[in-house]
Protein backbone atom coordinates (compact mmCIF):
# COMPACT_ATOMS: atom_id res chain seq x y z
CA UNK A 1 0.00 0.00 0.00
CA UNK A 2 2.08 3.43 -1.33
CA UNK A 3 -0.21 5.26 1.27
CA UNK A 4 1.73 3.20 3.95
CA UNK A 5 5.31 3.76 2.83
CA UNK A 6 7.01 5.60 5.14
CA UNK A 7 6.44 6.38 8.76
CA UNK A 8 3.32 8.44 8.30
CA UNK A 9 -0.01 7.80 6.51
CA UNK A 10 -2.42 10.72 5.75
CA UNK A 11 -5.92 9.03 5.53
CA UNK A 12 -7.68 8.86 2.47
CA UNK A 13 -10.79 9.76 4.29
CA UNK A 14 -10.38 12.27 6.63
CA UNK A 15 -6.79 13.75 5.61
CA UNK A 16 -5.24 13.54 8.99
CA UNK A 17 -1.52 12.23 9.43
CA UNK A 18 -1.22 9.62 11.73
CA UNK A 19 1.82 6.98 12.54
CA UNK A 20 1.74 4.30 10.30
CA UNK A 21 2.38 1.84 13.78
CA UNK A 22 -0.45 3.49 15.23
CA UNK A 23 -2.67 2.62 12.18
CA UNK A 24 -1.19 -0.96 12.31
CA UNK A 25 -1.91 -1.10 15.88
CA UNK A 26 -5.41 -0.37 15.27
CA UNK A 27 -5.73 -3.17 12.78
CA UNK A 28 -5.54 -0.91 9.58
CA UNK A 29 -8.47 1.15 10.70
CA UNK A 30 -8.47 4.70 10.87
CA UNK A 31 -9.62 6.92 13.84
CA UNK A 32 -12.32 8.17 11.10
CA UNK A 33 -13.68 4.27 10.64
CA UNK A 34 -12.00 4.15 7.34
CA UNK A 35 -10.83 0.68 6.83
CA UNK A 36 -7.61 0.49 4.46
CA UNK A 37 -7.24 -3.03 2.74
CA UNK A 38 -5.44 -6.26 4.75
CA UNK A 39 -3.10 -8.77 3.21
CA UNK A 40 -4.63 -12.28 3.55
CA UNK A 41 -1.55 -12.51 6.75
CA UNK A 42 -2.78 -9.60 8.17
CA UNK A 43 -6.21 -10.89 7.93
CA UNK A 44 -5.41 -14.60 9.79
CA UNK A 45 -2.86 -12.56 12.32
CA UNK A 46 -6.27 -9.99 13.39
CA UNK A 47 -8.42 -13.41 14.06
CA UNK A 48 -6.88 -17.00 14.50
CA UNK A 49 -5.64 -17.39 18.11
CA UNK A 50 -1.70 -16.85 17.90
CA UNK A 51 -0.13 -20.44 17.73
CA UNK A 52 -3.02 -22.14 15.72
CA UNK A 53 -3.04 -21.12 11.93
CA UNK A 54 -1.65 -24.43 10.08
CA UNK A 55 -1.80 -22.82 6.45
CA UNK A 56 -2.84 -25.67 3.70
CA UNK A 57 -1.74 -25.78 0.14
CA UNK A 58 0.70 -23.03 0.18
CA UNK A 59 2.58 -23.97 -2.79
CA UNK A 60 0.17 -24.58 -5.82
CA UNK A 61 0.35 -22.84 -8.83
CA UNK A 62 -1.00 -22.13 -11.98
CA UNK A 63 0.48 -24.26 -15.14
CA UNK A 64 -0.71 -21.29 -17.59
CA UNK A 65 -2.80 -23.54 -19.31
CA UNK A 66 -3.40 -20.83 -22.13
CA UNK A 67 -0.10 -20.00 -22.03
CA UNK A 68 -1.29 -16.26 -22.23
CA UNK A 69 0.71 -13.28 -23.04
CA UNK A 70 2.35 -11.88 -20.14
CA UNK A 71 0.67 -14.02 -17.46
CA UNK A 72 3.52 -16.01 -16.36
CA UNK A 73 5.51 -13.24 -15.63
CA UNK A 74 2.89 -11.43 -13.75
CA UNK A 75 2.62 -14.03 -11.53
CA UNK A 76 6.24 -13.92 -11.01
CA UNK A 77 6.33 -10.81 -10.19
CA UNK A 78 3.39 -11.14 -8.09
CA UNK A 79 5.10 -14.09 -5.81
CA UNK A 80 8.37 -12.23 -5.09
CA UNK A 81 6.12 -8.96 -4.18
CA UNK A 82 3.99 -10.67 -2.10
CA UNK A 83 5.83 -13.85 -1.03
CA UNK A 84 2.42 -15.82 -1.57
CA UNK A 85 2.20 -18.39 -4.47
CA UNK A 86 -1.31 -17.34 -4.86
CA UNK A 87 -4.37 -14.57 -3.90
CA UNK A 88 -5.67 -16.72 -1.31
CA UNK A 89 -4.29 -18.39 2.32
CA UNK A 90 -6.11 -20.93 3.62
CA UNK A 91 -6.01 -23.48 6.50
CA UNK A 92 -6.96 -24.00 9.92
CA UNK A 93 -7.22 -22.28 13.13
CA UNK A 94 -9.11 -21.45 16.10
CA UNK A 95 -11.12 -18.37 16.89
CA UNK A 96 -11.57 -17.95 20.25
CA UNK A 97 -10.73 -21.27 21.16
CA UNK A 98 -13.34 -22.47 18.19
CA UNK A 99 -11.64 -24.67 15.25
CA UNK A 100 -12.50 -22.95 11.90
CA UNK A 101 -11.87 -23.71 8.33
CA UNK A 102 -10.68 -20.23 6.80
CA UNK A 103 -9.51 -18.75 3.68
CA UNK A 104 -8.98 -14.92 3.45
CA UNK A 105 -8.14 -13.24 -0.38
CA UNK A 106 -5.06 -11.05 -1.01
CA UNK A 107 -5.73 -8.24 -3.81
CA UNK A 108 -2.21 -7.67 -4.01
CA UNK A 109 -2.03 -10.60 -5.98
CA UNK A 110 -3.60 -9.66 -9.47
CA UNK A 111 -6.65 -8.28 -7.73
CA UNK A 112 -7.12 -11.15 -6.23
CA UNK A 113 -8.63 -12.55 -9.21
CA UNK A 114 -9.98 -16.18 -9.41
CA UNK A 115 -8.61 -18.73 -11.38
CA UNK A 116 -7.73 -22.53 -10.99
CA UNK A 117 -5.66 -22.40 -7.54
CA UNK A 118 -7.84 -19.82 -5.50
CA UNK A 119 -11.29 -22.09 -7.01
CA UNK A 120 -9.29 -25.46 -6.26
CA UNK A 121 -8.11 -23.81 -2.26
CA UNK A 122 -11.49 -22.80 -1.52
CA UNK A 123 -12.91 -26.10 -2.43
CA UNK A 124 -10.09 -28.24 -0.49
CA UNK A 125 -11.02 -25.68 2.34
CA UNK A 126 -14.70 -26.84 2.24
CA UNK A 127 -13.86 -30.29 1.82
CA UNK A 128 -11.62 -30.02 4.78
CA UNK A 129 -14.24 -28.10 6.65
CA UNK A 130 -16.85 -30.73 5.98
CA UNK A 131 -14.51 -34.22 6.92
CA UNK A 132 -13.90 -32.27 9.95
CA UNK A 133 -17.41 -31.04 10.91
CA UNK A 134 -15.92 -27.29 11.09
CA UNK A 135 -17.36 -24.06 10.15
CA UNK A 136 -15.77 -22.38 7.29
CA UNK A 137 -15.06 -18.75 7.27
CA UNK A 138 -14.25 -16.97 3.48
CA UNK A 139 -12.77 -13.33 3.63
CA UNK A 140 -13.32 -12.09 -0.28
CA UNK A 141 -11.49 -9.58 -1.91
CA UNK A 142 -11.38 -9.66 -5.26
CA UNK A 143 -11.71 -7.90 -8.75
CA UNK A 144 -13.53 -11.13 -10.27
CA UNK A 145 -12.96 -13.87 -12.37
CA UNK A 146 -9.12 -14.21 -13.61
CA UNK A 147 -9.22 -13.13 -17.20
CA UNK A 148 -5.56 -14.68 -18.08
CA UNK A 149 -7.36 -18.34 -17.71
CA UNK A 150 -10.12 -17.80 -19.56
CA UNK A 151 -13.12 -20.02 -19.48
CA UNK A 152 -11.18 -22.47 -16.81
CA UNK A 153 -11.70 -18.80 -13.94
CA UNK A 154 -15.07 -18.96 -14.77
CA UNK A 155 -15.75 -22.50 -13.93
CA UNK A 156 -13.98 -21.88 -10.58
CA UNK A 157 -17.96 -20.09 -9.61
CA UNK A 158 -19.26 -23.66 -10.71
CA UNK A 159 -16.55 -25.61 -8.48
CA UNK A 160 -16.52 -23.52 -5.35
CA UNK A 161 -20.53 -23.38 -5.55
CA UNK A 162 -20.87 -26.52 -5.52
CA UNK A 163 -18.40 -27.55 -2.59
CA UNK A 164 -20.49 -25.29 -0.56
CA UNK A 165 -23.52 -27.14 -1.73
CA UNK A 166 -22.29 -30.00 0.12
CA UNK A 167 -21.15 -28.18 2.97
CA UNK A 168 -24.80 -27.07 3.05
CA UNK A 169 -25.91 -30.30 3.11
CA UNK A 170 -24.15 -31.33 5.63
CA UNK A 171 -25.69 -28.83 8.35
CA UNK A 172 -22.16 -26.41 9.04
CA UNK A 173 -22.41 -23.15 8.48
CA UNK A 174 -20.23 -21.33 6.16
CA UNK A 175 -19.70 -17.30 6.45
CA UNK A 176 -18.77 -15.18 3.55
CA UNK A 177 -17.41 -11.84 4.98
CA UNK A 178 -16.97 -9.07 2.20
CA UNK A 179 -13.89 -6.38 1.92
CA UNK A 180 -13.18 -4.16 -0.33
CA UNK A 181 -13.29 -4.73 -3.12
CA UNK A 182 -15.27 -7.92 -3.41
CA UNK A 183 -16.67 -7.73 -7.45
CA UNK A 184 -17.29 -9.85 -10.39
CA UNK A 185 -17.28 -13.82 -10.30
CA UNK A 186 -16.40 -13.50 -6.73
CA UNK A 187 -19.32 -12.20 -5.23
CA UNK A 188 -21.73 -13.91 -8.31
CA UNK A 189 -20.52 -17.01 -6.39
CA UNK A 190 -18.93 -18.26 -2.95
CA UNK A 191 -19.24 -15.24 -1.51
CA UNK A 192 -22.82 -14.54 -1.54
CA UNK A 193 -23.73 -18.00 -0.84
CA UNK A 194 -23.07 -17.79 3.03
CA UNK A 195 -25.26 -18.69 5.82
CA UNK A 196 -24.41 -15.32 6.86
CA UNK A 197 -23.26 -12.54 4.86
CA UNK A 198 -21.25 -10.11 6.93
CA UNK A 199 -19.35 -7.19 5.46
CA UNK A 200 -16.74 -4.53 6.33
CA UNK A 201 -18.06 -0.78 6.24
CA UNK A 202 -17.71 1.03 3.44
CA UNK A 203 -16.47 -1.88 1.22
CA UNK A 204 -17.35 -2.30 -2.49
CA UNK A 205 -19.52 -4.87 -3.13
CA UNK A 206 -20.69 -5.25 -6.73
CA UNK A 207 -21.10 -7.84 -9.57
CA UNK A 208 -19.83 -4.83 -11.98
CA UNK A 209 -17.38 -2.60 -10.99
CA UNK A 210 -18.97 1.00 -10.71
CA UNK A 211 -16.62 2.02 -13.75
CA UNK A 212 -17.95 -0.16 -16.26
CA UNK A 213 -21.84 0.47 -15.05
CA UNK A 214 -21.15 4.08 -15.37
CA UNK A 215 -19.60 3.68 -18.95
CA UNK A 216 -22.97 1.16 -20.05
CA UNK A 217 -25.80 3.72 -18.82
CA UNK A 218 -23.68 6.93 -18.90
CA UNK A 219 -25.06 8.37 -15.84
CA UNK A 220 -23.53 9.07 -12.67
CA UNK A 221 -23.76 6.59 -9.74
CA UNK A 222 -25.60 7.55 -6.55
CA UNK A 223 -23.28 8.19 -3.69
CA UNK A 224 -22.60 4.74 -1.18
CA UNK A 225 -23.61 2.95 -4.60
CA UNK A 226 -22.29 -0.62 -4.16
CA UNK A 227 -20.97 -0.41 -0.77
CA UNK A 228 -21.60 -2.17 2.17
CA UNK A 229 -24.26 -0.10 3.39
CA UNK A 230 -25.88 0.03 0.25
CA UNK A 231 -26.35 -3.86 0.10
CA UNK A 232 -27.80 -3.84 3.51
CA UNK A 233 -30.70 -1.56 3.11
CA UNK A 234 -31.50 -3.61 -0.02
CA UNK A 235 -31.24 -6.90 1.37
CA UNK A 236 -27.93 -8.29 0.35
CA UNK A 237 -25.96 -8.26 3.96
CA UNK A 238 -26.70 -9.39 7.17
CA UNK A 239 -24.65 -7.81 9.42
CA UNK A 240 -21.92 -5.03 9.01
CA UNK A 241 -18.62 -5.07 11.43
CA UNK A 242 -15.77 -2.81 11.32
CA UNK A 243 -12.73 -4.63 12.14
CA UNK A 244 -11.80 -4.18 15.59
CA UNK A 245 -15.05 -5.45 16.61
CA UNK A 246 -14.56 -8.81 14.13
CA UNK A 247 -12.94 -11.46 15.95
CA UNK A 248 -15.05 -11.53 18.93
CA UNK A 249 -18.14 -11.09 16.79
CA UNK A 250 -17.59 -13.80 14.72
CA UNK A 251 -16.57 -16.17 18.20
CA UNK A 252 -20.25 -15.01 19.12
CA UNK A 253 -21.76 -15.63 15.80
CA UNK A 254 -20.08 -19.14 15.15
CA UNK A 255 -20.83 -20.36 19.02
CA UNK A 256 -24.97 -19.72 17.89
CA UNK A 257 -24.29 -22.31 15.12
CA UNK A 258 -23.38 -24.53 17.20
CA UNK A 259 -25.29 -27.91 17.52
CA UNK A 260 -26.41 -28.08 21.08
CA UNK A 261 -26.51 -31.53 23.15
CA UNK A 262 -30.16 -32.39 23.53
CA UNK A 263 -31.17 -29.43 21.54
CA UNK A 264 -33.62 -29.32 18.49
CA UNK A 265 -30.45 -30.92 16.31
CA UNK A 266 -30.91 -34.22 18.06
CA UNK B 1 -30.84 -11.56 -44.22
CA UNK B 2 -28.66 -9.47 -42.10
CA UNK B 3 -25.71 -8.02 -43.93
CA UNK B 4 -22.79 -10.17 -44.29
CA UNK B 5 -19.80 -10.14 -41.90
CA UNK B 6 -16.39 -8.88 -43.62
CA UNK B 7 -14.75 -12.43 -43.72
CA UNK B 8 -18.05 -13.71 -45.56
CA UNK B 9 -18.33 -10.52 -48.31
CA UNK B 10 -16.48 -12.53 -51.12
CA UNK B 11 -18.76 -15.35 -50.66
CA UNK B 12 -21.97 -13.43 -50.61
CA UNK B 13 -21.06 -11.16 -53.50
CA UNK B 14 -20.21 -14.68 -55.59
CA UNK B 15 -23.97 -16.04 -54.11
CA UNK B 16 -25.36 -13.16 -55.30
CA UNK B 17 -23.96 -13.04 -58.58
CA UNK B 18 -24.97 -16.79 -58.70
CA UNK B 19 -28.76 -16.10 -58.18
CA UNK B 20 -28.56 -13.04 -60.31
CA UNK B 21 -27.31 -15.55 -63.39
CA UNK B 22 -30.45 -17.65 -62.52
CA UNK B 23 -32.84 -14.70 -62.79
CA UNK B 24 -31.20 -14.06 -65.66
CA UNK B 25 -31.57 -16.87 -66.98
CA UNK B 26 -35.17 -17.79 -66.40
CA UNK B 27 -36.36 -14.46 -67.45
CA UNK B 28 -34.75 -15.10 -70.76
CA UNK B 29 -35.32 -18.50 -71.16
CA UNK B 30 -31.66 -19.24 -71.62
CA UNK B 31 -29.57 -22.18 -70.14
CA UNK B 32 -26.65 -21.41 -68.48
CA UNK B 33 -26.75 -24.34 -65.89
CA UNK B 34 -23.18 -25.66 -66.67
CA UNK B 35 -22.07 -21.78 -65.68
CA UNK B 36 -24.19 -21.98 -62.89
CA UNK B 37 -22.86 -25.23 -61.86
CA UNK B 38 -19.38 -24.03 -62.10
CA UNK B 39 -19.82 -20.83 -59.78
CA UNK B 40 -22.11 -23.25 -57.21
CA UNK B 41 -18.60 -25.56 -56.74
CA UNK B 42 -16.98 -22.33 -56.47
CA UNK B 43 -18.79 -20.66 -53.67
CA UNK B 44 -19.40 -24.24 -52.38
CA UNK B 45 -14.85 -24.35 -52.07
CA UNK B 46 -15.11 -20.69 -50.68
CA UNK B 47 -17.44 -21.55 -48.24
CA UNK B 48 -15.45 -24.57 -46.79
CA UNK B 49 -12.63 -22.54 -46.50
CA UNK B 50 -13.79 -19.38 -45.20
CA UNK B 51 -15.66 -21.44 -42.42
CA UNK B 52 -13.30 -24.25 -41.74
CA UNK B 53 -10.28 -21.24 -41.24
CA UNK B 54 -11.80 -18.97 -38.77
CA UNK B 55 -9.79 -16.75 -36.25
CA UNK B 56 -11.36 -17.33 -32.46
CA UNK B 57 -12.92 -13.28 -33.64
CA UNK B 58 -14.23 -14.38 -36.19
CA UNK B 59 -15.82 -17.59 -34.79
CA UNK B 60 -16.96 -14.52 -31.86
CA UNK B 61 -18.79 -12.42 -35.00
CA UNK B 62 -20.52 -15.73 -36.23
CA UNK B 63 -21.62 -16.75 -32.89
CA UNK B 64 -23.34 -13.78 -32.76
CA UNK B 65 -24.85 -13.13 -36.13
CA UNK B 66 -28.58 -11.87 -35.99
CA UNK B 67 -29.61 -14.74 -38.18
CA UNK B 68 -28.37 -17.43 -36.06
CA UNK B 69 -31.44 -19.55 -34.49
CA UNK B 70 -31.71 -18.56 -31.28
CA UNK B 71 -33.84 -20.07 -28.02
CA UNK B 72 -37.13 -19.64 -29.19
CA UNK B 73 -36.41 -21.53 -32.82
CA UNK B 74 -34.68 -23.99 -31.60
CA UNK B 75 -37.80 -24.88 -28.75
CA UNK B 76 -40.41 -24.39 -32.30
CA UNK B 77 -38.18 -27.08 -34.27
CA UNK B 78 -37.20 -29.31 -31.07
CA UNK B 79 -39.97 -29.49 -28.07
CA UNK B 80 -43.45 -30.52 -29.05
CA UNK B 81 -46.43 -29.17 -26.89
CA UNK B 82 -44.35 -25.98 -25.28
CA UNK B 83 -45.64 -23.74 -22.94
CA UNK B 84 -44.11 -20.79 -21.53
CA UNK B 85 -43.76 -20.16 -17.99
CA UNK B 86 -43.10 -16.27 -16.67
CA UNK B 87 -42.17 -14.98 -13.57
CA UNK B 88 -40.00 -15.24 -10.55
CA UNK B 89 -42.59 -14.89 -8.41
CA UNK B 90 -40.37 -11.95 -6.52
CA UNK B 91 -40.01 -8.52 -9.07
CA UNK B 92 -41.23 -9.68 -12.20
CA UNK B 93 -40.48 -11.59 -15.42
CA UNK B 94 -37.56 -11.33 -17.87
CA UNK B 95 -37.52 -11.33 -21.34
CA UNK B 96 -34.05 -12.10 -21.40
CA UNK B 97 -34.31 -15.49 -20.66
CA UNK B 98 -37.08 -17.58 -21.36
CA UNK B 99 -38.95 -20.86 -19.68
CA UNK B 100 -41.26 -23.70 -19.73
CA UNK B 101 -42.40 -27.14 -20.47
CA UNK B 102 -42.99 -29.32 -22.95
CA UNK B 103 -42.15 -32.69 -24.69
CA UNK B 104 -38.90 -33.87 -25.80
CA UNK B 105 -38.88 -37.24 -27.57
CA UNK B 106 -42.38 -37.33 -25.47
CA UNK B 107 -40.50 -36.97 -22.45
CA UNK B 108 -41.84 -33.57 -19.99
CA UNK B 109 -38.75 -31.74 -20.00
CA UNK B 110 -38.16 -28.23 -18.63
CA UNK B 111 -36.31 -25.93 -20.99
CA UNK B 112 -34.68 -22.51 -20.22
CA UNK B 113 -32.33 -20.45 -22.46
CA UNK B 114 -31.20 -17.10 -23.39
CA UNK B 115 -32.78 -15.30 -25.64
CA UNK B 116 -31.33 -12.28 -27.77
CA UNK B 117 -33.93 -10.57 -30.16
CA UNK B 118 -33.84 -10.71 -34.35
CA UNK B 119 -34.28 -7.64 -35.08
CA UNK B 120 -33.82 -3.70 -32.89
CA UNK B 121 -37.38 -3.66 -31.83
CA UNK B 122 -37.39 -7.73 -29.91
CA UNK B 123 -33.56 -7.14 -28.85
CA UNK B 124 -34.79 -3.73 -26.95
CA UNK B 125 -37.63 -6.07 -25.97
CA UNK B 126 -35.09 -9.18 -24.79
CA UNK B 127 -32.20 -6.25 -23.73
CA UNK B 128 -30.29 -8.10 -26.00
CA UNK B 129 -30.41 -11.44 -23.98
CA UNK B 130 -28.95 -9.55 -21.09
CA UNK B 131 -30.88 -10.54 -17.95
CA UNK B 132 -31.48 -9.35 -14.76
CA UNK B 133 -31.69 -10.50 -11.68
CA UNK B 134 -35.46 -11.60 -12.01
CA UNK B 135 -34.44 -13.68 -15.24
CA UNK B 136 -31.92 -16.05 -12.93
CA UNK B 137 -34.54 -16.37 -10.27
CA UNK B 138 -37.46 -16.90 -12.63
CA UNK B 139 -35.13 -19.82 -14.16
CA UNK B 140 -34.14 -21.27 -10.33
CA UNK B 141 -37.91 -21.53 -10.06
CA UNK B 142 -38.69 -23.91 -13.06
CA UNK B 143 -35.40 -25.67 -12.24
CA UNK B 144 -36.76 -25.91 -9.17
CA UNK B 145 -40.32 -27.37 -10.52
CA UNK B 146 -38.35 -29.58 -12.62
CA UNK B 147 -36.74 -31.10 -9.92
CA UNK B 148 -40.19 -31.46 -7.90
CA UNK B 149 -41.99 -33.38 -10.94
CA UNK B 150 -38.57 -35.16 -11.67
CA UNK B 151 -37.86 -34.15 -15.31
CA UNK B 152 -35.00 -33.31 -16.90
CA UNK B 153 -33.67 -29.84 -17.64
CA UNK B 154 -32.17 -28.50 -21.01
CA UNK B 155 -30.38 -25.12 -20.89
CA UNK B 156 -29.68 -22.62 -24.36
CA UNK B 157 -26.76 -20.16 -23.32
CA UNK B 158 -27.08 -17.17 -25.72
CA UNK B 159 -25.97 -13.93 -23.78
CA UNK B 160 -23.57 -11.54 -23.96
CA UNK B 161 -23.59 -11.80 -19.86
CA UNK B 162 -25.53 -10.20 -17.06
CA UNK B 163 -27.06 -7.12 -17.36
CA UNK B 164 -25.07 -4.58 -15.68
CA UNK B 165 -27.05 -1.16 -14.05
CA UNK B 166 -28.31 0.35 -11.08
CA UNK B 167 -31.26 -1.95 -10.63
CA UNK B 168 -29.59 -5.63 -11.36
CA UNK B 169 -27.00 -4.24 -9.10
CA UNK B 170 -29.93 -3.38 -6.49
CA UNK B 171 -31.85 -6.13 -6.74
CA UNK B 172 -28.90 -8.25 -6.17
CA UNK B 173 -27.83 -9.78 -9.79
CA UNK B 174 -23.92 -11.34 -8.29
CA UNK B 175 -26.55 -13.12 -5.61
CA UNK B 176 -29.03 -14.47 -8.04
CA UNK B 177 -26.20 -16.31 -10.58
CA UNK B 178 -24.67 -17.61 -7.55
CA UNK B 179 -27.80 -19.25 -5.77
CA UNK B 180 -28.43 -20.63 -9.39
CA UNK B 181 -24.80 -22.31 -9.48
CA UNK B 182 -25.23 -23.78 -5.72
CA UNK B 183 -28.69 -25.08 -6.43
CA UNK B 184 -28.10 -26.27 -10.03
CA UNK B 185 -25.25 -28.64 -8.07
CA UNK B 186 -27.46 -30.56 -6.46
CA UNK B 187 -30.91 -31.25 -8.60
CA UNK B 188 -31.91 -34.80 -8.68
CA UNK B 189 -32.62 -34.62 -12.33
CA UNK B 190 -30.70 -34.48 -15.60
CA UNK B 191 -29.55 -31.23 -16.66
CA UNK B 192 -28.11 -30.63 -19.97
CA UNK B 193 -26.52 -27.31 -21.07
CA UNK B 194 -25.74 -26.30 -24.78
CA UNK B 195 -24.07 -22.68 -26.03
CA UNK B 196 -25.73 -21.93 -29.26
CA UNK B 197 -24.57 -18.51 -29.41
CA UNK B 198 -22.60 -16.80 -27.08
CA UNK B 199 -21.79 -17.77 -23.76
CA UNK B 200 -20.49 -14.55 -21.93
CA UNK B 201 -19.27 -14.86 -18.05
CA UNK B 202 -20.80 -15.22 -15.16
CA UNK B 203 -24.57 -14.51 -16.80
CA UNK B 204 -24.14 -17.51 -19.10
CA UNK B 205 -22.77 -20.12 -16.58
CA UNK B 206 -25.71 -19.41 -14.67
CA UNK B 207 -27.07 -21.39 -16.67
CA UNK B 208 -24.62 -23.62 -17.92
CA UNK B 209 -23.42 -25.83 -14.55
CA UNK B 210 -24.98 -29.25 -15.96
CA UNK B 211 -24.35 -33.05 -16.51
CA UNK B 212 -23.30 -32.48 -19.60
CA UNK B 213 -21.86 -28.89 -21.17
CA UNK B 214 -22.57 -28.72 -25.48
CA UNK B 215 -21.05 -26.21 -27.51
CA UNK B 216 -22.59 -25.57 -31.42
CA UNK B 217 -19.20 -25.75 -33.44
CA UNK B 218 -19.35 -21.69 -34.25
CA UNK B 219 -20.01 -21.03 -30.62
CA UNK B 220 -17.97 -19.03 -27.96
CA UNK B 221 -18.02 -19.47 -24.86
CA UNK B 222 -15.83 -17.12 -22.51
CA UNK B 223 -15.14 -15.68 -18.82
CA UNK B 224 -15.59 -11.76 -20.42
CA UNK B 225 -16.44 -11.05 -23.81
CA UNK B 226 -13.85 -10.41 -26.25
CA UNK B 227 -13.86 -6.40 -25.86
CA UNK B 228 -14.33 -6.46 -21.81
CA UNK B 229 -11.70 -8.67 -21.66
CA UNK B 230 -9.50 -6.36 -24.16
CA UNK B 231 -10.57 -3.35 -21.87
CA UNK B 232 -9.21 -5.00 -18.76
CA UNK B 233 -6.18 -6.65 -19.63
CA UNK B 234 -4.77 -4.15 -22.13
CA UNK B 235 -6.97 -0.95 -21.91
CA UNK B 236 -8.41 -1.10 -25.08
CA UNK B 237 -11.67 -2.87 -26.26
CA UNK B 238 -10.20 -2.20 -29.91
CA UNK B 239 -8.00 -5.29 -29.23
CA UNK B 240 -10.84 -7.49 -28.91
CA UNK B 241 -9.37 -9.94 -31.51
CA UNK B 242 -6.09 -10.42 -29.47
CA UNK B 243 -8.06 -11.30 -26.28
CA UNK B 244 -10.24 -13.33 -28.34
CA UNK B 245 -7.45 -15.30 -29.39
CA UNK B 246 -5.54 -15.40 -25.85
CA UNK B 247 -8.88 -16.24 -24.02
CA UNK B 248 -9.66 -19.82 -25.91
CA UNK B 249 -13.25 -19.11 -26.31
CA UNK B 250 -13.63 -21.48 -29.51
CA UNK B 251 -15.39 -24.74 -29.03
CA UNK B 252 -12.66 -26.84 -30.25
CA UNK B 253 -10.18 -25.14 -28.04
CA UNK B 254 -12.38 -25.55 -24.96
CA UNK B 255 -13.03 -28.99 -26.04
CA UNK B 256 -9.30 -29.76 -25.94
CA UNK B 257 -8.81 -27.66 -22.38
CA UNK B 258 -11.47 -30.52 -21.12
CA UNK B 259 -13.85 -28.22 -19.95
CA UNK B 260 -17.10 -28.89 -22.42
CA UNK B 261 -18.28 -32.30 -23.43
CA UNK B 262 -19.14 -32.06 -26.94
CA UNK B 263 -19.56 -30.01 -29.60
CA UNK B 264 -22.73 -30.11 -31.92
CA UNK B 265 -21.81 -30.07 -35.74
CA UNK B 266 -23.63 -27.04 -37.71
CA UNK B 267 -23.91 -26.64 -42.01
CA UNK B 268 -21.04 -24.96 -43.70
CA UNK B 269 -21.55 -20.98 -43.22
CA UNK B 270 -23.04 -21.56 -40.01
CA UNK B 271 -26.91 -22.64 -38.08
CA UNK B 272 -28.39 -20.19 -39.90
CA UNK B 273 -28.04 -21.45 -43.20
CA UNK B 274 -29.96 -24.32 -41.79
CA UNK B 275 -31.67 -24.13 -38.65
CA UNK B 276 -33.97 -27.10 -39.38
CA UNK B 277 -30.86 -29.66 -40.25
CA UNK B 278 -29.01 -27.91 -37.33
CA UNK B 279 -31.72 -28.30 -34.94
CA UNK B 280 -31.83 -32.01 -35.42
CA UNK B 281 -28.15 -32.31 -35.12
CA UNK B 282 -28.76 -30.52 -31.52
CA UNK B 283 -31.97 -33.23 -30.79
CA UNK B 284 -29.83 -36.11 -31.29
CA UNK B 285 -27.40 -34.71 -29.32
CA UNK B 286 -29.72 -33.69 -26.72
CA UNK B 287 -31.11 -37.58 -26.92
CA UNK B 288 -27.95 -39.17 -26.89
CA UNK B 289 -26.83 -37.71 -23.65
CA UNK B 290 -30.43 -37.63 -21.82
CA UNK B 291 -30.19 -41.60 -22.75
CA UNK B 292 -26.97 -41.89 -20.77
CA UNK B 293 -27.78 -39.63 -17.77
CA UNK B 294 -31.29 -41.31 -17.41
CA UNK B 295 -29.59 -45.06 -16.57
CA UNK B 296 -28.26 -43.35 -13.62
CA UNK B 297 -30.13 -42.80 -10.31
CA UNK B 298 -30.58 -39.89 -8.76
CA UNK B 299 -27.71 -40.61 -6.20
CA UNK B 300 -25.42 -41.36 -8.62
CA UNK B 301 -26.37 -37.98 -10.92
CA UNK B 302 -25.43 -35.67 -8.11
CA UNK B 303 -22.26 -37.42 -7.10
CA UNK B 304 -21.11 -37.80 -10.93
CA UNK B 305 -21.97 -34.11 -11.44
CA UNK B 306 -19.88 -33.37 -8.27
CA UNK B 307 -17.14 -35.11 -9.21
CA UNK B 308 -17.24 -33.18 -12.97
CA UNK B 309 -16.82 -30.26 -11.32
CA UNK B 310 -14.26 -31.23 -8.68
CA UNK B 311 -12.06 -32.55 -11.30
CA UNK B 312 -12.47 -29.79 -13.49
CA UNK B 313 -9.32 -28.34 -14.77
CA UNK B 314 -7.32 -30.04 -12.45
CA UNK B 315 -4.73 -30.64 -14.53
CA UNK B 316 -3.81 -27.27 -15.16
CA UNK B 317 -2.18 -26.58 -11.67
CA UNK B 318 0.63 -28.08 -9.75
CA UNK B 319 2.60 -27.82 -6.54
CA UNK B 320 5.45 -25.88 -6.72
CA UNK B 321 8.91 -26.88 -6.28
CA UNK B 322 10.29 -23.95 -4.59
CA UNK B 323 8.71 -22.70 -1.02
CA UNK B 324 6.72 -19.91 -0.52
Amino acid sequence: MKEMDGLWVKCKQCQQIFLVKELEKNLKVCRCGYHYRMTAQERIDSLIDEGTFIEWDKELVTKDPLRFPGYAQKIQKCQSDTSMAEAIVTGQGDIHGIPVAIGAMDSRFIMASMGAVVGEKIVRAAEKALEKGWPLILFSASGGARMQEGVLSLMQMARTSAALTRLSEAGLPFFSVLTDPTTGGVTASFAMLGDLIIAEPAALIGFTGPRVIEQTIRQKLPAGFQRSEFLQKHGMVDIIIERPKMKAQLATLLSLHMPMAGGVND
Amino acid sequence: MALPLEFEKPLFELETKINELRTFSQEKGLDFSSEIATLEMKAEELRQKIYRDLTPWQQAQLARHPDRPNTVEYIRLMIQDFFELKGDRLYGDDPAILGGVGRFLGRPVTVIGHVKGKDTKENIYRNFGMPHPEGYRKALRLMRQAAKFNRPIFCFIDTPGAYCGIGAEERGQAEAIARNLFEMAGFPVPIISVIIGEGGSGGALALGVADRVMMMEHAVYSVASPESAASILFKDAGLAPTAAAAMGITAERLKELQLIDRIVPEPSGGAHRNPAGTAKELADAFAAELEQLLSLSKEELVQKRYEKYRNLGLHTIETAQEAF
